[in-house]
């Protein structure tokens, strides 16, 4: 196992940020950390970045302990912040040489990386601008050539995407999966974002510090059998108990205006309700589980 | 790992930023001119301030460069420097050369006035060397109340209950000769009073001895090496953050 967590444990005060976390990431794999934000998600990614000491518990990357071997580690990973670490002042190129010092490359071999890099992300016609001056979408392919310099084993990211739009994202994500294709990476992101869990090779949901459940996108949403519902009420306390009556002591959780349950055959619910609660319901759906369900299921909270 | 890559490579982004800002350039080289002029002026001679004038700009300039530290910090580039595995010391080192070595040069344009301002002009190179050395031990004071620091709003009521009572019991305002007996024991204890000292008697034979210049050069030298020791620590500390 190239990443593993062993019983995490990290308090700030009184706010418990971990609480006995466990997980393992296989080479070559991507692993998602999926939270809402305040999960803990963030504070396992400092620990796995050397910045946070746990107060119990270990964690290893490529066979050296995040805490004692603290240099080994940094060596081996790379590193992509929520927030940009880029010199704004600086080129693109004159940030990347920059951080080859930093990890003591120098020379011709630290050109051609850096070369190459600036290929693979499509930024070398940027080399010689000022960072200000790129796009957000930019900013963040030249935060991961970065990250990738010193060609790291794992690629630790937390929440790449934040700020981006849905195109820049998109294009990022095209970047990962082809780097991961060439060079076999591991790679652990953290994430609130449900189309960027689904990309995971495996996935951790964390809640309140906790690892709540862990496995692969297709496992987690089979943990739950059958179809959601969501029916929209302007009162959706009375209609809960309407369902929990006339359904056989169909169980349902009420948010927002909404009410929401599993069923083992969505249309046919969906009809029979409908029918049922004609007046009450405003607005009536299936869809099969995703993975913001699975979470809501397994904490009672939402993403 | 190599120590004088990465400590090379933190100076030398400094010295770009710096002088990739254009309005900061053009501050930074009016301002002794304009400190020296202004002050001097009240003084009612212009020569009487002129090593006065140079000690602080070369002060100022020394702690004020390590400012750069908060912008660091809240633009994410210090993260990115923790997790590589450069030892935290080329943090230090690479800081205090970059905010040093601006600091040292705004005070020579001022010193390039030494014949103007009707001094002697043989121990230039001493006195240049004096200036270094000064640069660099108040940068390295700058660093250490920088770094623990989160906004420059902090930093600046920071350095003004620090940075302006050092400079006025420094022996350039008034001479601790004339000063009461309280007053004359923090100038004895406050390091900006023997870096003073050293460059007035450099420029001027007929300067106040308040302590020889080797004394002036070694308490100057001592304090930095210090607070270099304590930058090295604090940097090594990990650092304090809330949940996220």
């Amino acid at each position: 196992m190239i990443v593993s967590a062993n019983h995490l444990k990290l308090n700030y005060g009184e706010q418990r940020a971990l609480e006995d976390v466990s997980f393992e990431v296989a080479a070559g794999e991507l692993f998602g950390i999926l939270g809402p934000n305040g999960s803990g998600k963030s504070t396992m990614f400092r620990v796995l970045a050397t910045i946070e000491t746990p107060q119990a518990g270990t964690a290893n990357i490529a066979g050296f302990n995040v805490v004692t071997q603290a240099q080994e580690v940094r060596k081996r990973i790379g590193v992509v912040f929520q927030t940009q670490s880029l010199d704004k002042y600086l080129t693109v190129a004159e940030n990347l040489t920059s951080q080859g010092h930093l990890f003591g490359m120098s020379g011709a071999k630290l050109k051609s990386r850096i070369s190459d890099l600036l290929e693979r992300m499509q930024i070398s016609d940027r080399r010689d601008s000022i960072l200000k001056t790129l796009s957000g979408g930019m900013k963040r392919r030249v935060e991961i050539a970065k990250a990738l310099l010193h060609e790291p084993k794992v690629l630790l990211m937390d929440e790449p995407t934040t700020g981006l739009d849905p195109v820049a994202r998109m294009e990022l994500w095209k970047y990962v999966d082809e780097l991961r294709r060439q060079t076999g990476v591991t790679v652990v992101v953290t994430t609130h974002l449900l189309e960027e869990a689904e990309r995971a090779s495996r996935l951790m949901l964390m809640h309140m510090g906790v690892s709540v459940l862990q496995g692969t996108p297709r496992e987690l949403k089979a943990s739950i059998p059958g179809d959601v519902v969501l029916l929209e009420s302007a009162d959706p306390e009375s209609l809960r108990q309407g369902i929990f009556l006339h359904f056989d002591k169909q169980k349902c959780t009420v948010f927002d205006n909404y009410v929401r349950t599993i069923v083992p055959d969505g249309p046919k619910f969906v009809v029979e309700a409908a029918t049922a609660f004609q007046t009450a319901v405003q607005g009536i759906s299936y869809h099969k589980p995703t993975l913001e369900d699975v979470f809501m299921k397994e904490t009672g909270a939402r993403l | 790992m190599s120590f004088l890559l990465p400590t090379w490579t933190l100076c030398r982004r400094d010295l770009i930023r710096f002088w990739r800002e254009k309005a900061r350039v053009a501050a930074y080289a009016a301002s002794p001119i304009f400190f020296w002029f202004v002050i001097g002026s009240g003084f009612g001679d212009l020569s009487v301030f002129f090593p006065g004038a140079l000690t602080m700009t070369v002060l100022f300039a020394a702690i004020f460069s390590t400012m750069s530290i908060i912008e660091d910090r809240n633009e994410g580039f210090l993260l990115s420097m923790l997790v590589s595995p450069a030892p935290r010391l080329t943090l230090v080192i690479g800081k205090l050369l970059g905010g040093a070595t601006m600091a040292w040069v705004q005070s020579l344009i001022l010193l390039a006035f030494t014949a103007v301002a009707k001094y002697q002009t043989g121990n230039l190179l001493e006195v240049a060397g004096m200036l270094w050395l000064i640069a660099f031990s108040f940068t390295a004071l700058g660093f250490i109340i920088a770094w623990g620091m989160n906004s420059s709003a902090g930093y600046h009521a920071m350095m003004n209950l620090v940075l302006f009572p050092m400079w006025m019991l420094s022996g350039v305002l008034f001479s601790p000769s004339k000063a009461v007996p309280w007053m004359k024991a923090l100038m004895s204890i406050n390091p900006m009073t023997y870096a003073y000292s050293a460059v007035w008697q450099l420029l001027d034979p007929k300067a106040d001895r308040y302590a020889p210049i080797a004394t002036c050069v070694a308490v100057t030298a001592g304090f930095g090496i210090l607070l270099v020791i304590l930058s090295a620590w604090i940097v090594s500390r990990p650092s304090k953050r809330t949940a996220g």
